[in-house]
């Protein structure tokens, strides 16, 4: 590749990294005490539902191996 | 000055500028605030079963979403669909390529995808008399190092090459390419309202992307070594990244910036694989160290180990009803806890 091409190419690449900076540079942030606590909050709406969190019983767990049982 | 001057010192300036504004909304950390959260319950899963039959590294898993079956890849040259309940394998996919390093699911059970050294991505339809290739996706010029289904005609790739694709299976071409990342793609997952994917990548960032226009939206930055795994938190508005720096960390979309790490000290081996928990409280991470940790998401502390493997954790994934969670690794054999 000719020198030329090859700052024309390092110039198109730093044009682009610009372009995406620009549109990272001008978003809405929120601050982060309001992030964590709606992070907080959906946490533990949804916790009660979470059955690794809330266990599960022995007849709902689809991977527990079924022993037979002998009757004595 | 040369223009490239001019835009390097342009640059800077951006970079400083949004440096500046994720400053000035970080008025406090999520650690601080979780302090007054009851602590997690001391997780203790149990191993319910251990899927056998790979002869050769596991590289990749992912579930159903009918919560039941699965696919698995391995350098063994095939993928296996299993019947989680009963254990059995259900379907055999011989691979043309062994060098697989990822496998994916379509949401309706009828498509599997794989991809690795082959730099392609083949999809195949399981629901037939026997296994059927569909398509190769050709185009990539690196290695496939992931894959995500949206339907059963669109399928979302990561490549070693830097970009990540979205894919029409019908016509077998590439729909949008997703360039932006400087380092290879190692990790991608989709947003649960499925209009924005996320991506992890060697160069040590994540990258939010709008699916349908190709833009990148958002760039995290924080890790200090190649992303390899990458998770959605439920409610669609943060992601947890898993990286070789052997820390994890969350980004809020919204506040645009970490607010949460995990890490320890002890801790020096590279994580490689992340899955959450249902409500997103517990995070599960492999790492090469052959355990995979637990991790309470909120408070930031290990609240419980999964051990059992006898090599490097490769794959995790929980399936959508969250009844257990599974690890892929590479001594050939998948777990099942719950």
């Amino acid at each position: 590749m000719s020198s030329k091409m090859q700052s024309s190419n390092n110039i198109a690449h730093a044009r682009r990294t610009v372009q995406q900076l620009r549109i990272e540079a001008s978003i809405e942030r929120i601050k982060v005490s309001k992030a964590s606590a709606d992070l907080m909050h959906y946490c533990g709406e949804h916790a009660k539902y979470d059955p690794l969190l809330m266990g599960i019983p022995a007849s709902e767990n689809p991977f527990k191996d079924k022993k037979p049982c002998t009757i004595l | 000055m040369g223009e490239m001057d001019t835009l390097k010192k342009e640059a800077d300036g951006l970079k400083a500028q949004i440096e500046a504004g994720r400053k000035a909304v970080n008025d406090t950390t999520m650690a601080t605030l979780a302090s007054g959260v009851a602590a997690a319950p001391r997780v203790q899963l149990k191993n319910r079963k251990t899927l056998k039959g790979h002869l050769a590294k596991i590289y990749g898993l992912h579930w159903s979403a009918d919560n039941r079956h699965m696919v698995s890849a391995s350098q063994d040259g095939k993928l296996l669909i299993w019947d989680t309940y009963t254990g059995n394998k259900v379907y055999a996919v011989p691979l043309k390529s062994s060098w697989v390093m990822s496998c994916s699911m379509a949401p309706s059970g009828n498509l599997v995808a794989s991809g690795g050294l082959d730099n392609m991505c083949t999809i195949a339809n399981i629901k037939g008399a026997s296994p059927k290739t569909l398509r190769e996706l050709d185009a990539h010029e690196g290695y496939l190092s992931h894959s995500r289904f949206l339907n059963d005609s669109e399928i979302l790739t990561a490549s070693g090459d830097t970009t990540c694709c979205l894919w029409d299976l019908e016509t077998g071409k590439q729909k949008v390419i997703y360039k932006s990342h400087v380092g290879d793609c190692m990790c991608l997952a989709v947003s649960p309202d499925q209009n924005t994917f996320i991506s992890g990548a060697c160069d040590s960032s994540a990258k939010l992307w709008d699916i349908r226009d190709g833009g990148c939206k958002q760039t995290f930055i924080g890790h200090t070594s190649d992303i390899n795994a990458i998770a959605f938190y439920p409610s669609g508005t943060a992601v947890i990244t898993g990286s070789d720096d052997c820390t994890l960390k969350m980004y809020d979309l919204r506040a645009d910036q970490e607010v949460n790490g995990y890490q320890d000290a002890a801790l020096n081996a590279g994580v490689t694989s992340v899955s959450l928990s249902s409500s997103g409280r517990l995070i599960f991470a492999g790492y090469d160290n052959f355990n995979c940790n637990i991790w309470d998401s909120l408070k930031a502390e290990k609240v419980g180990v999964l051990s059992g493997h006898d090599n490097r954790v490769s794959c995790i994934g929980v399936p959508d009803d969250g009844l257990g969670v599974c690890t892929g690794s590479w001594d050939s054999f998948l777990k099942i806890w719950n």
